[in-house]
Parts: structure tokens; C-alpha cells; sequence
């Protein structure tokens, strides 16, 4: 019984990790419609980015810190500016394939850079369990819940609370309603991308701790956020974060009790029945078909 | 969807007088390509069998996806499993001629399975439904070791004899290849000419109008996963007998999202679109090797240059010069 609950907890922990970065990517769908297919390279990079600071001896908050400047400078504005932008009229698809083509030339050049080692990355908790009812918990996993979690809750709470978070929402809905009601859409999307940024750093810093730094780790984080996304509704902000959690859960508690290599399968076998029976995701709202 | 505006299907916009001297072009490219060969050593004549094998993939995923309109990036999956079932079969003494067809019905079934997710959902659902298909496959044929040989893989694959003519060699291994590759895409563009192809561009332009104007939907829907699943196959089965050895790397989601550049790059819905997307993907990085390792990171920055600047691909070009000069903008 004991383990069951320290495999729940820990596969909680690793799930939220998966929200955050599914949160990005549902806001980016909301905001914009794009897909990004660069969503797991967004967060490797970074991860990459904060040992380059502590390498030069900054402690790891101001690498951190330093991190989500510039990945909201590069990752955020840039990626907006010069991918986005341009192929946001001609639909979905050149999309997608512009961020795949973004996704193999960060993960390659990561790779030329830098090496396909995996690097330690160091953990923002002290290392360590403490006996919770008779069940070990580690800090970490703690940590990671309450951090991550926390980062969604508040998210949330800005969208729908604040001003300028619903001015948000609004744009994802109907962008031409919205800019009739004088919401600044574009600077409104912006801060999507900005927002979007952050948190890939953030799910970064959580991460890299148990995956290590290496040049492919995205590509198992980013296929987890978009399968987290979908499974808790591509339209609901609380539907990536309840998806993540599921993935996480099952994963540990497949991979314990069943088969191990059948782990990474998981989150698929629950996307695809969520895709059969409920598309519309388990928090999400049917959106209609249009002729 | 304004991109969808100059996807027609070429036969429907080449004008007439200009087709003999398509014709011709085409023979020419043809017959010099057949030839290439006989000037490269046998890794360039590996290149140009390879470049085949994923040129009859890529024709049938420009069927599902740029003439039908369905998004699936689960290319690299139809093209393991053919690729394995030959495999299997030929390690077991049995012909290629005979594990060829069953390679393709088996994708052909299998690829009518995964069509019913797509009459439920559309787009990114769907793009993520058959991306989960693929990595799924992958973990079978990774994990069943009993079956697939696991990430040993499979060796030894034999190549078929023809007539009683060995195709052993790299050279006329190539021209089986490329013969039948024509024959392939032949059979598709009589396909695509017919009403079925008709009916595939009305599946994709407006669903609902084409279900309305009596075009079984849920039918044709499947019939474009389907078979865009079968030419796959039957391009996994070449592959196998052109390698000779298989394990899992080749058929994982990374090369289905190759494979689904190879139709954009070139043009989606456009009928020789993949000849020239396919050169993107199996020949460019084999020219960006100069630059040593960082070539593959290479290969994504022009991708996603060629994106920014012809989003309608690479045979959207002619297109996009006459009418940016008669001053018209193309969108």
C-alpha cells in the first residue's frame, strides 16, 4: 500500500511538471492556433541555458532568472517575431512544420555545440525524504508539486481575475470581437508567448534534475505536454494541468505493477480513448464544426 | 483556409498545350535519374534506391494529406510495418513477391483502423492521434523481441530475384526499385485523375458540402488513410530487401514528421510535390555533410526558412515570381 501512494505521489509530482509545459502549449494554441512542435526543445534549451550561468558561477537563481530573460527575449519574442508571425495566415500546417524545422535545429545544434552527453543539472530542493504517515516522501517531489502547481493555480487566477488576463482570453476566443472592444490583441499575444517562455524555464528547472540535461531530452517532455493538453482539453487552462497529473500517475503505477517497457505508451493509449469518446478533452468545451 | 486556395490538384490547372512538353521533361528527368548511377559508387547508388523507397511513402502521404486533406504523421509507422513483415517473412524463405502484397494489405488494414479516429477529429487532434500511432508501433517493435528482434534488430534480409535475374546488386536492385516506384506512382495519378480523386480534393475543400452533394465521407475518409498506409508498405517492404538489416530507428515519429516535410516541402496536393520534397529530406542533408556535425541543425534552419518564405512549398515558387511581377500579392 505504501508504495502505491509514494508511486502516486511521485508520478503527481513528475505530472505537473508535464502541466506546466502543456500549459504553454494550450495558451500558444489559444492565442495564436499554433501548434508548436518545438515545445520539448523549448524547455531543453533553457535547461542548457541555466547550466551556462552556473558554469560561470552564478548561483542558480540568478541563472534562473537570467535564463527567463532571455528565453523570454528569444523563445518568446523572437520565435513570435520571425516564425509566427509570418506564417500565421496561411493555416496550420506550414506551422507545424516550421517549429518541427525549429525543433531539429535546436536539438542538433545543441548537439554540435555541445555534446550528447547527459549533464547533471543541480535541484532547487534539499535532497532527502521525510516520513509522512509511514510513507517516504521526498522534498523534491514536494517541492515540485507545490512549485508547479502553484505556478498553475496562479496562472489561472491571472486569467480569469485580472484585467489583462481576461483581455487574454478574450483575444484566444474571437480576436476581431476583441480588438472591436479595444483590447490591444497583438501585445495581448505577445504576452501569451511571453508567459509561454517563462514557463518552459520553469518546467525546466524542475526537470532537469531526474531527466539530466541532453540535447534530446524534449522530445519526451514536449510529446507528454501535447498528449497532457489534449487529454485534459485543448481549451481549458486547469485541463493541462489534470492531464499532465493522469500521465504522470499511470506512468508510474504501469511502469511499477505491469510493464516497464510499455511506459512511454501510457499517456498514448489514454489520448486516444480520450479521442474517441470524449475529443473535446475531459475539462473541455465542444467546439462546433463550421461549414 | 486561404492556403488551401492553391493546392488544387495540377492536372486540374496545367493548361493543355504545355502537357506534351511535361511529358517529355519528365522522360528526360526520368531516363537521366536511371542513369545516375552508372557514375556514383555504391553509396550514391544506396541514396538513389533509398531516395525511391521514401518517394513511394511520400506519394502516398500526399494522397492523406494534400489531396484528402487528412493530417497524419504516422508515415514512418505504415513503412516500419511493411518493412517488418517482409522482414519476418523472407527470413522465413518465403519470396518478396509474395510478402510485397501481403506487406501492403497488411498497412492497407491497418491504416483503414487508423482513419476511424479522423472521422471523429480533425487537424491537431488528428496530427497527435496518429503521431501517439506511431510511437505506439515503435514501442512494439522495440519491446517484442520474440517477434521483431527488439533493438537488435532484424538481419539478413535477402533480395529478390526477377525472372531468374539476381537483384543482389546495388545497381540492379536500383532499377527494380525505381521501375516499380513508377509504376506506383502511375497507378496514383490515374487514381487522382478518376472520380475517387475528385472526391478525395471535395473531402478535403469543405467536408460537409461534400457529404452533402452525396460523397460517402466516412468511406472516402478512410480510403485516403488507407491507402496513403498501403504505398507505404509497399515502400517498407523495398526498404528492407535495400538494406538488408532492420531495427526500430528508421520507423520512429521523427521520421514520420520527415516524411511529412517531404510533401509539404515540395507542395502539398501538388502531384509531383514530393519528388522535390523528398530530395529535401533524403539528399539536402547528405549535401549539408560539409559542415560536419552541426549539418543536421542546418537542415532545420532551412526548413524553417523555406516555410517563412513559401508556406504554398517549393513548386509554389513559379507561382509566387509571376505574381509578385505583375504586382499582385500571392497569399
Amino acid at each position: 500500500m505504501s508504495e502505491f501512494v509514494q508511486l502516486v505521489v511521485s508520478g503527481i509530482a513528475a505530472g505537473t511538471i508535464y502541466g506546466v509545459a502543456a500549459l504553454g502549449f494550450t495558451l500558444l494554441w489559444q492565442a495564436s492556433g499554433t501548434i508548436n512542435f518545438a515545445q520539448g526543445e523549448f524547455v531543453m534549451v533553457p535547461a542548457f541555458a541555466m547550466l551556462f550561468f552556473l558554469a560561470l558561477g552564478a548561483p542558480l537563481w540568478v541563472a534562473f532568472l537570467a535564463t527567463c530573460v532571455l528565453s523570454m527575449l528569444v523563445l518568446g519574442g523572437a520565435f513570435k517575431r520571425t516564425i509566427v508571425d509570418p506564417l500565421l495566415r496561411h493555416g496550420v500546417i506550414p506551422l507545424v512544420i516550421a517549429t518541427l524545422g525549429l525543433s531539429v535545429f535546436m536539438k542538433q545544434g545543441v548537439k554540435a555545440g555541445i555534446g550528447a552527453l547527459p549533464y547533471p543539472f543541480p535541484s532547487v530542493f534539499p535532497p532527502g525524504q521525510f516520513a509522512l504517515g509511514g510513507i517516504n516522501v521526498s522534498f523534491a517531489d514536494v517541492g515540485t508539486l507545490v512549485l508547479a502547481g502553484g505556478i498553475v493555480l496562479g496562472l489561472q487566477a491571472f486569467l480569469d481575475r485580472t484585467m489583462t488576463g481576461r483581455a487574454m482570453q478574450a483575444c484566444a476566443q474571437n480576436g476581431d470581437a476583441a480588438r472591436v472592444l479595444g483590447i490591444d490583441v497583438r501585445r495581448m499575444t505577445l504576452y501569451v508567448f511571453l508567459i509561454n517562455a517563462v514557463l518552459a524555464v520553469v518546467a525546466a528547472l524542475l526537470i532537469a534534475p531526474s531527466y539530466l540535461a541532453k540535447f534530446d531530452m524534449g522530445e519526451t517532455i514536449g510529446l507528454k505536454a501535447f498528449f497532457a493538453a489534449i487529454i485534459g482539453g485543448f481549451n481549458q487552462t486547469r485541463g493541462a494541468l489534470l492531464g499532465g497529473v493522469l500521465i504522470g500517475v499511470l506512468e508510474n503505477l504501469v511502469g511499477f505493477y505491469v510493464t516497464p517497457a510499455y511506459k512511454e505508451g501510457v499517456a498514448l493509449v489514454v489520448f486516444l480513448l480520450v479521442i474517441l469518446l470524449r475529443p473535446e478533452g475531459l475539462l473541455g468545451r465542444a467546439e462546433e464544426r463550421k461549414v | 483556409m486561404n492556403a488551401r486556395a492553391d493546392v488544387l490538384p495540377t492536372g486540374l490547372r496545367s493548361p493543355l498545350p504545355r502537357t506534351r512538353l511535361r511529358v517529355a521533361l519528365l522522360a528526360v528527368a526520368v531516363v537521366a535519374f536511371a542513369a545516375l548511377p552508372l557514375g556514383l559508387k555504391s553509396y550514391g547508388t544506396y541514396l538513389c534506391s533509398l531516395f525511391c523507397v521514401y518517394l513511394m511513402a511520400t506519394f502516398g502521404l500526399n494522397l492523406t494529406v494534400g489531396y484528402a486533406g487528412q493530417m497524419s504523421l504516422g508515415q514512418a509507422a505504415f513503412l516500419g510495418i511493411g518493412a517488418y513483415v517482409a522482414a519476418i517473412g523472407m527470413k522465413a524463405g518465403l519470396p518478396f513477391f509474395a510478402m510485397l502484397p501481403l506487406a501492403a494489405l497488411a498497412c492497407f488494414v491497418i491504416g483503414l483502423a487508423l482513419g476511424f479516429p479522423a472521422l471523429r477529429v480533425q487537424h491537431h487532434y488528428l496530427a497527435f492521434a496518429t503521431l501517439g500511432f506511431n510511437v505506439l508501433v515503435f514501442l512494439v517493435l522495440r519491446n517484442e523481441e520474440a517477434i521483431t528482434g527488439g533493438t537488435f534488430g532484424i538481419r539478413g534480409i535477402p533480395r529478390p530475384s526477377l525472372f531468374g535475374l539476381s537483384l543482389d546488386r546495388d545497381l540492379p536492385y536500383f532499377w527494380f526499385t525505381l521501375v516499380s516506384t513508377l509504376l506506383l506512382i502511375a497507378l496514383l495519378g490515374w487514381l487522382l485523375r478518376s472520380p475517387w480523386g475528385r472526391a478525395f480534393a471535395a473531402l478535403r475543400d469543405n467536408p460537409i458540402r461534400a457529404e452533402s452533394l452525396g460523397i460517402n465521407i466516412t468511406a472516402y475518409t478512410l480510403l485516403a488513410f488507407a491507402i496513403g498506409a498501403c504505398c507505404a508498405g509497399i515502400a517498407g517492404a523495398y526498404f528492407s530487401s535495400l538494406v538488408g538489416f532492420i531495427d526500430p530507428a528508421p520507423f520512429n515519429f521523427t521520421a514520420s514528421l520527415l516524411m511529412l516535410l517531404g510533401v509539404i516541402a515540395g507542395g502539398a496536393g501538388r502531384f509531383f510535390g514530393p519528388i522535390v520534397g523528398t530530395i529535401v529530406i533524403v539528399l539536402l542533408p547528405e549535401w549539408l555533410r560539409f559542415m560536419q556535425n552541426g549539418y543536421l541543425a542546418a537542415f532545420g534552419v532551412a526548413i524553417v526558412a523555406l516555410m517563412v518564405w513559401l508556406p504554398g512549398g517549393l513548386l509554389s515558387l513559379p507561382q509566387r515570381l509571376a505574381a509578385s511581377r505583375g504586382g499582385r500579392t500571392i497569399r
